[in-house]
């Protein structure tokens, strides 16, 4: 397709930004030269893989733009890396993200800016290339590596209890990854390769591939997070610094359902059909509970974060149940959500600039004096609770659908998040935005100024994009989904 | 022709939501009004048109939703039912626009308001158009978002909010349903187009499916579903509750939204989806015993009200009621035709009540008012037409829907259809009776108005005023010009199979119909001795019938019921999960009891590293005790 490598070149600019700007010296006067270098970097890196995205051939079910260097001589590990349908737009997340990211902390990040954009751009380099990965330690590598610049973001910029919230989260999720670890490891001792098509080939013994599902299981349910491995979730948010709540939301949450789609169905199919009860009781109780646990906070932050553990729950249906519909519904509320909470947090990040507080209650009557964050903050909402025309209608309905397939009572079961899900945020709205102001220190705020309409505007447009033309984004990742569905359903001899 | 209609009011609405606070609001106002009245001239010209050529049109736009065998796209459909449809969604609205402008003449977001307005035509012409179910689930959730919205348009007001938030939340326990009615749909046609579904619903008849413990038929099970989207969103008995607390809204938008379309669509659903209904007999019962039982459920809590506003809610949630047990009965063309004169002459009645709203700043109450006929004589005239079309008094549009609606649940053969008649008789009583109570309390008699407002009352302006007369023409006349076509013997060379039609025809005995008219005279009278004549005659029958009285003043305690039985509880469990679940159970025996855990370990190991001498020595010469003996015993 192109004779050089614009994979790499896209993991790794970022990485090449960021040396270059360790080695700008931070004045009062070169702070926003940072900024800017940031910032430009990281939209060229959006160039680079919108370039990826044009290129990519959807009628493709494979692996595309494959580089593939081996890396250790002494045991079969590869720089081995390429995009198919299911990455693809994991990658475009990350990628469209970040830039939004930069930008929302270019005023409210006032010490360390340049370390703060450095491990920014580094994070970036480390999604990405956790996404384009083929070889299963090359995704473990940087799957780890994406902790360390997310516990320094929470742990240096983060607010109060910054300490114990980023602590929580990277010891929570290296828990997890270690399992992984050892069951990387011990699948190389069997099969010889870590290549994940090669591994997708190999046959594992039933009783193997559940030991070895349990153990990625334990990465990617406390990665996503599943109930009742969520309550780092939270914390981490409300402790994280705008930006940060936006990374974490819009693409690490996703790595677990990432992961779930290309590894425990796509590796483990039989034990993939022996849990799915498991899977299905803990996404239940994670779309009724946590929806309900979300009614009642007070944190405006923690309530966003209790209702993204829903949504995944939604997610983690629609892929166990494994059928076109379910698992591309999956995809679709993925994508959905990386948008829609990344516009949220972003949303509460605006406010919180101008008050420095999350209390659900200190605030009241926002739409007297910031009548454009009212209307953007509503269809954020209504996208949250999947208002069909929106994004989240997409995924939502198509899981649905998927889950009604596979039985009833789910379909049941997943479609009461559609009840609960709008009694909440309606509730948040309500309490935020509706009323007159009370409160004196209100009286001030000002509306969204040029350079956060910026941030809201992309985020809108795409809303809507994915909302009536989800097609764009369905096609893709069709033959590859549908690649691992008949592998299942082999398997397990369907 | 049809994208005209179906995007005009879009375009009014893009215009008022980017352009509308930049420029006066006058250009707003005229920018929608006007592109609703080529919206709704273009609909009567394709009325008119199937008047003769009847084929159902279909439009393709876009693709929408490929996933696997689901298959969905943007499109739209014209068929009889459509055209009726748009007909009246148009007209209504028009009217509604132009009245706006005066009605909301003194507030400061007008543009906004008239923006709203819009996009919930935009809606309500996509629901109604629709070619499958999916897209009209789009339009479905968009009337109610521009519900909520216009509830809540007043956002200042705590009640407002509280009122859309209610309204949109039990309409999404509605959608609930008829999402899982669309994905069973699904399952089982294998396609959510109406065309396709229609064609192969006979095969499925008597097919079962296995749902909680129980098999339904298949057909069955999927129809109540829908329906329960329609009973959210049309409000019927258990999902009424968010209709009278709506009335928070601006009334333009109670006439427009909660009296005349968007609560119809309910009613539209279950016609459009007749030839699955067809097949749906239990759910059928279950359709009309709901509808009857709503229709004298609310008209028992509206003949208490004091709310001018609300006693039309109730009044509404009645007639709906009688086009759901019309439908249910399979009479689908006599609910679209009360559908259609209801549309009429309920936003008559809700834009004259906003009129006298308007008059009195915004006295809702009608104990506080009285004898304005004196001020407003074409207000009373128009409220009197409202009023006489609502009861079916013999040549004005209700008299024929109505009529038709008791002729089918008397010629029907089921203990249900007997129900439902007796209910259509006494609810017709009560009907006469509280919109006589009304026009009595509100136009007649003593004014009770404080004076100094009394001083200001005056007849509202032409704005306000032509569009009532527009409805009120049509409030006398379609019921005579439509009957032909839409009961009568045309029809069914005018449905066109765009619905089923039952075949039959006959006509009431004369005993039958004398006995509907009498009970309504009886409403009549019985109202104007209560509120005109004998005014304490009303004070020793409350004392009488206390018990009574005060269950229907308090509207059955279902709102109380419904607090305590699922909002109390709902928060109950929030607190509950999130405080002893979350933060005592899982997080201090999860992560932070781990972490705990590990403190204390590390507590006790490093008490060992005490950093003296002798201790260590101690410990190496115990460990070599052990080496040693193991070597020795091995």
């Amino acid at each position: 397709m192109l004779d050089w490598p614009v994979l790499s070149f896209t993991i790794f600019l970022p990485f090449v930004g960021a040396l270059i700007i360790i080695f700008i010296k931070e004045t009062d006067d070169s702070i926003t030269n940072i900024k800017w270098a940031a910032l430009s970097i990281s939209l060229g890196t959006f160039v680079l893989s919108c370039l990826i995205w044009f290129l990519f051939d959807k009628t493709n079910p494979n692996y595309q733009f494959i580089e593939k260097y081996h890396w250790f001589s002494d045991f079969k590990f590869y720089y081995h890396i390429g995009v198919d349908g299911i990455s693809l737009f994991m990658i475009l997340l990350s990628t469209f993200l970040t830039p939004f990211c930069i930008l929302a902390s270019w005023e409210s990040i006032k010490q360390r800016v340049k370390e703060y954009m450095i491990a920014f751009l580094v994070l970036e380099t480390f999604m990405i290339g956790m996404f384009c990965a083929v070889d299963t330690l090359l995704f473990y590598i940087f799957l780890e590596a994406v902790l360390i610049p997310m516990f320094l973001i929470i742990g240096i910029w983060g607010g109060e209890r910054r300490i114990y919230a980023s602590f929580k989260f990277f010891l929570y999720t290296f828990l997890g990854s270690v399992l992984m670890l050892i069951a990387i490891i011990y699948m190389y001792q069997i099969s010889n390769t870590m290549n994940i098509e090669e591994l997708r080939n190999f046959k594992f013994d039933k009783n193997v591939q559940i030991w070895l599902w349990l153990a990625f299981f334990a990465s990617f349910a406390i990665k996503i997070p599943m109930w009742p491995f969520h309550t780092w979730l939270p914390d981490a948010h409300v402790e994280a610094p705008t930006a940060g709540s936006v990374i974490l939301a819009g693409v690490l949450l996703k790595i677990g359902g990432y992961g779930f789609v290309r590894f425990s169905l796509g590796i483990f199919p039989e034990a993939s059909y022996f849990f799915y009860p498991l899977v299905f009781s803990l996404s239940i109780i994670a779309i009724i509970y946590t929806s309900l646990v979300a009614l009642a906070q007070t944190d405006w932050k923690k309530l966003i974060a209790y209702s993204s553990v829903a949504h995944m729950g939604i997610v983690t249906i629609g892929i166990f149940v494994v059928n076109q519909q379910g698992v591309e519904g999956a995809m679709m509320q993925m994508l959905s959500h990386g948008i829609v909470s990344a516009a949220l947090f972003l949303c509460v990040g605006v406010v919180y600039d101008r008050m420095h507080t999350k209390q659900i209650s200190f605030y009241g009557g926002l739409v007297n004096r910031m009548p454009r964050y009212a209307v953007v903050f509503m269809i954020f909402m209504l996208a949250s609770i999947g208002l069909p025309g929106t994004s989240g209608f997409v995924g939502e309905f198509l899981t649905i659908l998927g889950a009604f397939k596979f039985n009833i009572f789910l379909a049941f079961f997943t479609a009461s998040g559609v009840i609960l899900s709008a009694v909440y945020m309606l509730y948040l709205y309500k309490r935020v935005v509706f009323g007159t102001i009370k409160n004196e220190k209100l009286k001030t705020i000002l509306d969204l100024n040029s350079r956060e309409i910026i941030i809201m505007v992309p985020l809108l447009i795409f809303v809507f994009i994915m909302g009536i033309f989800p097609n764009l984004f369905l096609d893709p990742m069709r033959l590859p989904i549908k690649n691992i569905i008949i592998n299942y359903e082999l398997a397990n001899g369907k | 022709m049809i994208y005209w209609i179906v995007f005009l009011p879009l375009a009014g609405f893009i215009y008022c939501a980017f352009l509308g606070t930049r420029f006066s609001d006058r250009y707003s106002q005229v920018i929608t009004c006007s592109f609703l009245t080529v919206s709704s001239i273009l609909s009567w010209i394709i009325f008119f048109k199937f008047f003769s050529t009847t084929e159902t049109q279909t439009f393709h736009l876009l693709n929408w939703i490929t996933s696997g065998d689901f298959l969905v796209n943007w499109s739209f459909r014209l068929d009889t039912l459509t055209a009726v449809m748009l007909v009246v969604v148009t007209t209504m609205s028009t009217c509604i626009h132009v009245y706006s402008i005066g009605y909301m003449s003194e507030d400061n977001s007008i543009s906004r308001f008239m923006g709203y307005l819009s996009l919930f035509t935009f809606f309500m012409l996509t629901l109604v158009t629709s070619n499958n179910l999916l897209q009209m689930y789009f339009g479905w959730e968009g009337v109610g978002l521009a519900s909520y919205l216009l509830i809540g348009f007043w956002h200042h007001k705590e009640s407002a909010n509280k009122a859309a938030i209610k309204a949109f939340v039990v309409n999404r326990v509605g959608d609930f349903g008829y999402t899982l009615g669309i994905v069973g749909i699904f399952f089982v046609f294998g396609s959510v187009y109406f065309d396709t579904i229609f064609s192969q619903a006979e095969n499925y008849a008597d097919q079962k499916i296995h749902f909680l413990v129980f098999d339904f038929s298949t057909i069955n099970l999927l129809c109540f579903l829908l329906f329960i989207g329609a009973m959210g969103k049309s409000a019927q008995l258990g999902f009424h509750t968010w209709l009278p607390d709506a009335m928070e809204g601006p009334t333009p938008v109670s006439a427009l939204i909660h009296a005349a379309t968007m609560v119809t669509a309910g009613v539209f659903m279950v016609a459009r989806m007749s030839p699955l209904f067809e097949y749906a007999d239990t759910t059928n019962i279950f359709v009309t015993f709901i509808g009857a039982s709503t229709a004298i459920f609310a008209a028992t809590i509206a003949i208490t009200q004091n709310d001018i506003k609300r006693v039309i809610a109730y009044s509404t949630c009645s007639q709906l009621g009688y086009m759901f047990f019309a439908a249910g009965l399979g009479a689908y063309n006599a609910a679209i035709f009360h559908l259609m004169t209801h549309g009429f002459f309920k936003a008559l009645l809700f834009l004259s009540a906003g009129s006298v709203i308007n008059a009195l700043h915004h006295e809702q109450d009608m104990r506080n008012m009285g004898g304005l006929a004196k001020k407003m004589p074409q207000t009373m005239i128009l409220m009197w037409i409202g009023s006489l079309a609502i009861i079916g008094f013999p040549f004005i549009s209700g008299y024929y829907s109505k009529e038709s609606i008791l002729e089918i649940a008397y010629f029907t053969n089921s203990s249900v259809a007997v129900y439902a008649y007796i209910v259509g008789i006494i609810t017709a009583c009560l009907t006469a009776f509280y919109s006589w109570r009304l026009l009595f309390m509100t136009f007649h008699g003593n004014s009770r108005v404080p004076r100094e407002i009394w001083n200001n009352v005056h007849e509202s302006s032409k704005v306000m005023i032509i569009p009532l007369v527009i409805l009120a023409v049509g409030s006398i006349f379609s019921g005579l010009f439509f009957a032909d076509m839409f009961t009568g013997s045309e029809k069914e060379i005018f449905w066109y199979g765009s619905i089923v039609i039952k075949h039959d025809h006959h006509h009431m005995p004369f005993i039958q119909t004398l006995i509907i008219k009498l009970s309504v005279a009886f409403g009549i009278v019985f109202a104007a001795i209560i509120y005109f004549y004998k005014k304490e005659l009303a004070k020793t029958l409350t004392s009488y019938l206390n018990p009574l009285y005060v269950i229907s003043q308090n509207k059955w305690y279902i709102d109380e019921l419904y607090t305590k039985i699922f909002v109390k509880p709902a928060f109950f469990l929030a607190s509950f999960f999130w405080k002893y679940i979350d933060q005592k159970s899982i997080d201090s025996f999860g992560p932070d009891g781990v972490s705990r855990f590990i403190n204390l370990l590390a507590r006790g190991a490093s008490r060992i590293q005490s950093g003296l001498l002798y201790h260590y020595v101690f410990i190496m010469l115990g460990g070599l005790v052990l080496i040693l003996s193991w070597f020795v015993y091995k």
